[in-house]
């Protein structure tokens, strides 16, 4: 059995015909070619596939591409407009966000949910928001740091 | 890790939902949030022939308060029930333990419905509807029928709900004072033990109470001796001491999180308080 789907991905509208058990992460990776999206764990546990569906955060290893059906979608992609960088991803990189930087667009993708629910948000909030996102490299204190200028920034 | 292939289908009502699900050849499951369905799928320990994505079923979701009595729709998120205003107002212990759950993208997705029928031992919403005495309305190709949250859970992923059964909402005397504490499993954020105290205070005298706690054995419990310890009583630092000791879990849970001890012991230790936090409130 296929499903016929309409999601619009970073601004894109997409018609596609899908398997009802694909999932989202490998819709994006696979069919769209949109690899920023990473598999880390596969279990629901690290958030490094994590993306926006319909405005808040998801774990896109989680949910079904017929799931997200009708809906809307940003990847990593889908923040830079016109090779300007995210706010964000320049906080990411002045403050040394990342390492190896494979969770760095799930923990991104969780910052802007985050910075969503609490524009001005405190040490806390942050560490609370990005409880979903694992990082075997940085210790987290620089993504702290990170969100925390991107918020500032963005005042 | 990808499930084995089933067919999907999208319900537009809850006649509908009902109606597929009777219709089906198989193991036709219903889909919600899919944050306890699709893990399990995942893992292969779930294979459905059919699933019946009741998402988006108008009319199921959000919170409403009519005279003091608190309704949840089947399919509000974790995080929508974290920061309801009228939950905020009427009942903060709903969104202290919806808030708890998890992480944001979980709570983003998962619903108050699915995870009351999954019933998975360790999680937290379970208590609180037990301690709130909720009502859980459930629709089926009969009607419509009720059943009181303490009769609900039975087991082990055990509910008093039938294959082509559908919760729709969930309901709720605003507490007068309740709160919900717990033991957050580090890495899976499931509760280690959970418990929540709902309790009626007059005159610097506690009237009632009710108690619940998850994650300690198969399914959510009160702990009447407890209860029974805190009714007339003053709520001062001996009494909830003296009725937190009181609370004996049946048939306590064993796992690489926690010993039978361990889970007994911080069974007491969480009572305490979420006794002493819902008396400050
Ligand atoms: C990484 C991770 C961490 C988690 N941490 C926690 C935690 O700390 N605490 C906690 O409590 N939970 C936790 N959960 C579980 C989460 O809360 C789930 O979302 C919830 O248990 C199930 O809700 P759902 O809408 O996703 O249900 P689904 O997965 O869609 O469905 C679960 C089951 O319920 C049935 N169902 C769904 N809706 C209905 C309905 N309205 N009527 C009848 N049957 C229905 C389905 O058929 C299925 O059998 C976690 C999950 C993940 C992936
Ligand atoms: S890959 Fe999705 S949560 Fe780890
Ligand atoms: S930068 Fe390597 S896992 Fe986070």
């Amino acid at each position: 059995m296929t499903v016929p789907i309409s999601v619009t991905v970073n601004g894109r509208a997409h018609e596609l015909e899908v398997e009802p058990r694909m999932l989202l992460v490998h819709l994006l990776r696979e069919e769209l070619n949109l690899t920023g999206t990473h598999v880390g764990c596969d279990t629901s546990q690290c958030g490094a596939c994590t993306v926006i569906v319909d405005g808040s955060s998801a774990k896109s290893c989680t949910v079904l591409a017929v799931q997200a059906d009708g809906g809307s979608i940003t990847t990593i992609e889908g923040l830079s407009a016109e090779g300007e960088m995210h706010p964000l991803q320049q906080a990411f990189w002045d403050e040394h966000g990342l390492q190896c930087g494979y969770c760095t667009p799930g923990m991104i993708m969780s910052g802007v949910d985050l910075l969503e629910r609490h524009p001005d948000p405190s040490d806390d909030d942050i560490r609370r928001g990005l409880d979903g996102n694992l990082c075997r490299c940085t210790g987290y204190e620089h993504i702290i740091n990170a969100v925390k200028s991107a918020a500032g920034g963005a005042e | 890790m990808i499930p084995s292939a089933f067919d999907y289908q999208r319900a537009g009502s809850i006649a509908e939902a009902i109606a597929l699900k009777q219709g089906a050849e198989g193991d036709a499951r219903f889909i919600a949030g899919g944050h306890s369905l699709i893990p399990l799928m995942k893992l292969r320990l779930a294979e459905p022939s059919l699933l019946i994505d009741i998402s988006g079923i108008p009319g199921l979701s959000g919170v409403s308060e009519d005279g003091g009595r608190v309704s949840i729709g089947a399919l509000t998120t974790h995080a929508e029930l974290e920061s309801d205003s009228v939950l905020l107002a009427s009942a903060p212990v709903v969104a202290e333990a919806a808030g708890e759950i998890g992480d944001q993208q979980v709570r983003n997705r998962g619903t108050i419905g699915g995870s009351l029928a999954h019933a998975d031992p360790a999680s937290d919403l379970p208590a609180v509807v037990v301690a709130l005495d909720a009502s859980i309305h459930i629709a089926g190709a009969g009607g419509e029928r009720t059943v009181a949250a303490g009769d609900f859970f039975s087991g082990l992923f055990e509910v008093d709900l039938a294959e082509d059964e559908l919760i729709t909402s969930v309901s709720f005397d605003a507490p007068s004072q309740a709160a919900y504490a717990k033991l957050r499993h580090p890495a899976s954020h499931f509760a280690i033990v959970g418990v929540a105290a709902s309790l009626t205070v007059e005159g610097g005298v506690c009237t009632g109470a009710r108690v619940a706690v998850t994650g300690a054995s198969t399914h959510a419990q009160r702990l009447g001796a407890v209860e029974e310890a805190l009714t007339g009583s003053s709520l001062d630092d001996d009494a909830i001491a003296a009725a937190s000791a009181a609370a004996d879990v049946d048939d306590v849970n064993a796992d690489l999180a926690g010993s039978e001890e361990y889970r007994q012991a911080m069974t007491r230790v969480f009572t305490g308080r979420a006794i002493a936090a819902a008396a400050a409130r």
